[in-house]
């Protein structure tokens, strides 16, 4: 009897030392990557690590969610290599851009959805404001039937919602509506509730959903390239200046053409270089000389 | 003589034993202690810095509507909406479950006996391991598109948010609600048998009123599991901070607005202060549960 309680007692003293240690023990191993934050980006890195990770045996890459902001929190700590955000760090409160390094790895496209039986095909950018901003209440007023939109907001502070309102709404305030916090809950929402409007990235577009044009222009990569699209933005991947080898190679890898070519397209994101501008922190569209093709 | 004597003040083995259980439980209450404090210390800290480092006043943040901690130059925090939405889903959910709860409890403990205890016991017990994350899908599913056609709206709201949350508060309040009609003793039932009082005369006469603290505490339980849980609300409320003015349009709850907003924020700013002090308004329910619940538990009979 006695005999069985010290073993349980030492077994779990070492169960314990292990989960102490195994953190300590990991982060300092050298070949080790860890990534943190925007829940968007999060399947591409996945996908793009586990790729990289079959031909780099010794490289040991974690890949974690957890939101942009803590992303960038904690790669300016140091206590992450990689920070994921959908916004510039410049547009992030309590971020100090100097002490981190941006690297661009692919750029996403939303666009307003709607239910399936709002008979609309194309608003205008003028009125899509009004819509966001609860001047255009009813669909009757965009010469749709006689029904009430229902706005469905992202959640306050998300990187897609920031890049919505920096285009649409030109620092007009956002109705005060139903807010989301993932692209996946929007799609169902917008598919079950009759007259319904959000917005998406071109990735979550599906049959039951219908996606609107903006003056015509039809949200497609191809528009998202030369920004006849305006909503669009980049997905970041932020570092320590003195990032180690495994992650400066592992940045080099997401963006090189391999993983440009295939996986950023699979997976409904636009690739970084067929980029024809540029858009800089300060939200400057410009174009990029000589952009190939 | 000495050999004797070391013998007696020498430390027996079970002796021993017994410093060394001490010593190791002592170990695991202080490690416990421990992780409360620093948690406590964490919230309490960054919920008052809200107030105290950035200047935001206490009585706006428990009396005004607009909640946008990062609109410049002045930021809002008007956490109402939230609090009342908190407070009438919590509420709403017990009420509705009460009813369902004491029946249960009652059938299970005093009308179908031994085996009719066996089947609903596990089954009961069984929707407690069920993750929120299925109950909010299943929310969104189901009872958004039936609220919406029943009673109008779009569906998103505090009654779809009641409904939820109605079945994840059933099994806490029945399991307890089971263990004190146990400890009603045998002898109150016999006597009001003896008595010519029919079984429903027992059970509503003498078994219910003998078992009211236990009830008022199970109920407790019950609203303090509603009260924190974040995700499978968040999925059918519709998050949207305006104070509710019926349950059928979007509202949002303190846990609701946390999950959705703590990803997006950075340590240290007034938004994330802000979602903190949020965390530490709900802190301070549980622990107001807590102390009604102690409160009840001493005014009860047995």
């Amino acid at each position: 009897m006695k005999k069985v309680n010290k073993g349980i007692i030492l077994a779990s003293m070492m169960a314990i030392l292990l989960i102490l240690t195994g953190c300590q023990s990991k982060s300092s191993q050298k070949n080790s990557v860890t990534i943190v934050g925007s829940t968007a980006l999060q399947p591409l890195v996945e996908k793009a690590a586990a790729d990289y990770q079959v031909k780099n045996s010794g490289v040991d890459i974690t890949v974690q969610g957890g939101g942009s902001g803590t992303g960038l929190s904690q790669v300016q700590q140091g206590a992450v290599s990689i920070g994921n955000s959908d916004v510039f760090a410049e547009q992030q409160d309590g971020i100090d851009a100097k002490k981190v390094v941006d690297h661009k790895v692919a750029v996403v496209g939303m666009a307003p959805v709607v239910n399936q039986d709002v008979p609309i095909k194309n608003i205008s950018m003028a009125n899509l404001r009004k819509v966001f901003t609860g001047k255009i209440t009813n669909w009757k007023q965009l010469g749709g039937p006689d029904q009430k939109i229902v706005v469905i907001n992202r959640a306050q502070g998300s990187g897609i919602r920031k890049s919505f309102e920096r285009v649409v709404l030109k620092g007009q305030p956002a109705l005060n509506a139903q807010e989301q916090d993932s692209n996946g809950t929007v799609q169902k929402i917008v598919q079950a509730t009759p007259g319904s409007i959000s917005y998406l990235s071109f990735s979550y577009f599906n049959n039951q959903i219908k996606h609107l044009a903006i003056d015509g222009v039809q949200p497609n990569a191809k528009n998202v390239e030369n920004n006849r699209w305006k909503i669009w933005s980049y997905e970041h991947m932020y570092t320590k200046p003195n990032a180690s080898a495994a992650t400066n190679n592992f940045i080099k890898y997401m963006k090189s053409e391999k993983v440009q070519k295939n996986l950023v397209s699979d997976l409904g994101y636009i690739s970084i270089h067929d980029m024809k501008v540029e858009l800089t922190s300060d939200d400057q569209v410009i174009p990029i000389k000589g952009a190939e093709e | 003589m000495d050999a004797v004597k070391k013998e007696l003040t020498r430390k027996s083995k079970a002796s021993r034993q017994d410093q060394r259980g001490k010593l190791i439980s002592l170990a695991c209450v202080t490690l416990i202690m421990l992780v409360v404090l620093s948690i406590l210390y964490m919230i309490t800290s960054k919920g008052l810095a809200t107030f105290f480092e950035n200047k935001m006043s206490i009585v706006d943040f428990f009396t005004k509507q607009v909640w946008n901690p990062s609109a410049k130059p002045q930021a809002l925090v008007g956490a109402l909406p939230m609090i009342v939405g908190s407070f009438s889903v919590t509420v709403l959910s017990a009420l509705l479950a009460a009813p369902f709860a004491i029946a249960t409890a009652i059938f299970m403990v005093d009308i179908a006996g031994k085996r009719g205890r066996k089947i609903l016991q596990p089954v009961i017990e069984l929707l407690v391991g069920i993750p929120s994350v299925v109950y909010g899908f299943i929310g969104l599913t189901v009872v958004v598109p039936f609220t919406r056609t029943v009673f109008g709206g779009t569906g998103f709201g505090i009654l779809s948010g009641t409904f939820v949350l109605f079945v994840m508060v059933l099994p806490t309040v029945t399991s307890m609600y089971v263990d004190s009609l146990k400890a009603v003793p045998q002898f109150y039932r016999e006597a009001s048998l003896a008595l010519g009082a029919t079984r429903w005369q027992t059970i509503y006469k003498v078994i219910i009123r003998a078992s009211i603290p236990g009830l008022l505490t199970a109920i407790i339980f019950g609203m303090a599991r509603a009260f924190g849980e974040a995700l499978a609300v968040q999925m059918v409320i519709g998050n949207a901070s305006i104070l509710p003015s019926d349950l059928v349009s979007p509202a949002s709850t303190l846990t609701s607005v946390l999950t959705t907003g703590i990803g997006n924020t950075v340590l240290g700013t007034l938004p994330n202060n802000a979602l903190w002090s949020l965390a530490l308004v709900l802190l301070l329910m549980s622990l107001v549960f807590n102390l009604l619940t102690r409160f009840i538990g001493k005014k009860g009979a047995f």
